[in-house]
């Protein structure tokens, strides 16, 4: 077993675990046992591959963005999550999860989401597979995300307003964990990041590693060789696990994960767990996490609805305690003017959580040949309001 | 002899009660007001919450009330301030509950301290896994006196149950079904064969049935199906109003005597 992934007890280091009440115990185990057995079933594995290729539209391209190379003297490969189909990585995820519901005879789905593009992903697989689905989605979100709303509830999914706390991701996730204590049988609550209790954090990150599967073979196919960096952006860090997942042992890889600054790290509105995170519990696993000194979760920031998350996974806590990804943040600001240069330069709109990834580009120094392979996560079209705010257009 | 197994010895009715309150609400210092208010109206043994941000086993009251307790600048450490009381005015059994991170970040052994200091029987932390609580914590709970609680569900298997009792100390708190907090519980056959089918286990410990139990009647069956009851978002709702002082006597009167 690789020294980067999840030990037999379900943790990664000190991080990881599952710190849950006992009435998610008997689903949350039912899960931890069967998980590996489902998805290593050729059955499975056929169905999955299939819906990936048929229905999300994989393989994603590896795009060598041109016009962006030029500007950062080096090549920059776009892993094109966005064109998935439901517009971001979340649907390599919710597939996965959804098949296994059904082998584990369940009835009903419930998820969290934040910029919604999780729950729409979850509200169509649901309508594929016809399962009930209840999304759960902060007051606030709902409002800044309208778009994947109506998505939501065209697909039939029904969308529950979390008026509790903050009213964004973490009291939308706190919903969902409620909603499964009082329906313990015939639920599955498909979690939309590398966070919660074991096995989520590993069952996610093996769904989303299709990405960096793909990735890592078109540019062996177009270079030959490995990237010498690998960046995406940070939320609760699925899409950044699956982008990094099979270069974690390729040690000459230099890999980036792009958090939300928000208004700027000491601006008290900001979601850069990293740095201002201290060890702890949230949402069933050991972690790290925006808190007070007495344990209190602190509510986050971030202009955009997919990173504004106090925690991030715990193999992203393991990762960033013994250095192997390198976390940098990106404030709402260097985001917004990042979506927009590549609008302009490539003619492809990011969702501003994608562009906090490629913010960082403007923040480094390369050498002429270097090659980057960038996860572009989503597109911008659930983002046009927030954009055309911004900049006034 | 601790105080648990002194309160069971000396009543042999069928009508222990225990309260849960959210400490620092509505108001932040009238936490032994309230536990004092409430061991003079007749509650047996008492379950003091700590308030955390995301306390995602609870239902809308509690999390009310915590959310409130935390504007009032409830912590833990404030909270064992208060408590250095405890004992001047209060001699019924007194459980703290709340959630792991609040613990974990307060220390786990100061906590277990804190508690033996002030004259705290236990704890009952819903989200501390149990193979955590074996590997690392349970040498420091016992040799501190304390005693921690553990949950079961209508969905805990037997061969878990048993594992739960071997590690518990006083009681097991048993789940009126799988819900949050404060729903209303509504005693079937199939809640009533639950709760025989625990008891049927023989366990070492006392079953104390919470969850959803909010009137005479279901405080009612689930003591009479257990050891005792416990009644928690219901008694919080009391505490809405300007006179909940004044109130608690006749709130305990109203579920023990109907
Ligand atoms: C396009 C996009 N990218 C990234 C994220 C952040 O999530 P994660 O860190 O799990 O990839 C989201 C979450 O909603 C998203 O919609």
């Amino acid at each position: 077993m690789s020294k980067y992934q999840v030990n037999e007890k379900g943790y990664y280091g000190k991080f990881g675990g599952a710190y849950i009440p006992e009435m998610l115990y008997p689903n949350v185990e039912e899960l931890r046992q069967e998980y590996l057995k489902i998805m290593n079933d050729p059955d499975f594995q056929a169905e999955f591959d299939q819906l990936m290729r048929d229905y999300v539209g994989r393989p994603s391209p590896l795009y060598l963005a041109e016009r962006l190379s030029e500007r950062y003297g080096a090549n920059v490969y776009l892993k094109r999550e966005d064109l998935n189909h439901t517009g971001a990585h979340k649907i390599n995820n919710t597939i996965g999860q959804i098949l296994l519901a059904q082998r584990l005879g369940k009835k009903r789905i419930i998820a969290e989401t934040g910029a919604g593009q999780h729950g729409v992903a979850t509200a169509t697989v649901c309508a594929l597979k016809g399962l009930e689905c209840v999304v759960y989605m902060g007051a606030i979100d709902i409002k800044r995300q309208a778009p994947n709303v109506a998505r939501m509830k065209m697909m039939g999914a029904t969308v529950v307003a979390a008026e509790s706390g903050s009213k964004t991701l973490k009291d939308a996730t706190n919903e969902a964990l409620r909603d499964w204590i009082n329906n313990p049988v015939d639920t599955h609550y498909i979690i939309g990041s590398v966070v919660g209790p074991h096995p989520y954090p590993d069952m996610v990150a093996r769904f989303q590693s299709i990405i960096s599967s793909e990735a890592k073979q078109q540019l062996l196919d177009k270079k030959g060789k490995l990237p010498d960096y690998v960046m995406a952006c940070v939320g609760g860090g699925s899409n950044a696990i699956g982008m990094f997942y099979h270069f974690l042992e390729d040690e000459s890889v230099q890999l980036i994960a792009a958090e939300a600054a928000g208004k700027g790290i000491r601006s008290g509105h900001s979601a850069a767990t990293s740095v201002l995170g201290k060890e702890g519990v949230l949402h069933g696993s050991r972690t790290i996490l925006m808190q007070t000194p007495d344990g209190q979760v602190i509510e986050p920031y971030s202009i955009s609805a997919g990173l504004d998350y106090p925690g991030i996974g715990p193999q992203h806590a393991f990762l960033h305690e013994n250095k192997r990804v390198k976390y940098v943040s990106i404030t709402d600001d260097e985001a917004m003017q990042a979506g927009l240069l590549l609008t302009r330069l490539e003619g492809i709109i990011p969702a501003i959580e994608s562009a906090h990834a490629l913010a960082q580009l403007e923040k480094m120094k390369f050498e002429k040949d270097d090659d980057i392979i960038l996860c572009l996560s989503g597109r911008g079209d659930k983002d046009l309001d927030n954009y055309m705010n911004y900049f006034s257009f | 002899m601790n105080r648990l197994a002194q309160l069971f010895n000396n009543k042999k009715d069928k009508n222990i009660l225990s309260i849960y309150f959210t400490a620092g609400y509505p108001h932040l210092n009238n936490t032994l007001d309230i536990a004092e208010g409430l061991e003079k109206a007749g509650a047996d043994f008492l379950e003091i919450g700590f308030p955390y941000s995301d306390p995602l086993a609870d239902g809308p009251v509690i999390q009310h009330s915590s959310q409130v307790a935390l504007q009032n600048g409830m912590t833990l450490e404030v909270l064992f301030e208060q408590l250095k009381e405890l004992r001047k005015r209060v001699s019924i059994p007194v459980y703290l509950m709340g959630y792991f991170n609040t613990v974990y970040q307060y220390g786990v052994e100061r906590f277990c301290k804190s508690c033996a200091e002030v004259g705290v029987d236990g704890a009952i932390i819903p989200d501390l896994p149990m193979y955590e609580y074996e590997e690392l914590y349970e040498d420091i709970f016992k040799s501190n006196g304390i005693s921690n609680v553990f949950l079961v569900s209508p969905q805990t298997t037997d061969d878990r149950v048993r594992k739960i009792d071997s590690l518990s100390t006083d009681f097991i708190y048993l789940l009126s079904s799988s819900a949050t907090t404060g729903k209303d519980l509504k005693v079937s056959d199939e809640r009533l064969s639950y709760f025989q089918r625990i008891k049927a286990l023989n366990l070492n410990n006392r079953i104390v049935i919470g969850f959803g139990i909010s009137n005479h009647d279901n405080f009612k069956q689930a003591a009479g199906a257990a050891d005792a009851a416990i009644i928690g978002s219901a008694f919080v709702r009391q505490l809405e109003s300007d006179d909940y002082l004044q109130r608690i006597p006749e709130f305990i009167r109203s579920i023990k005597e109907g």
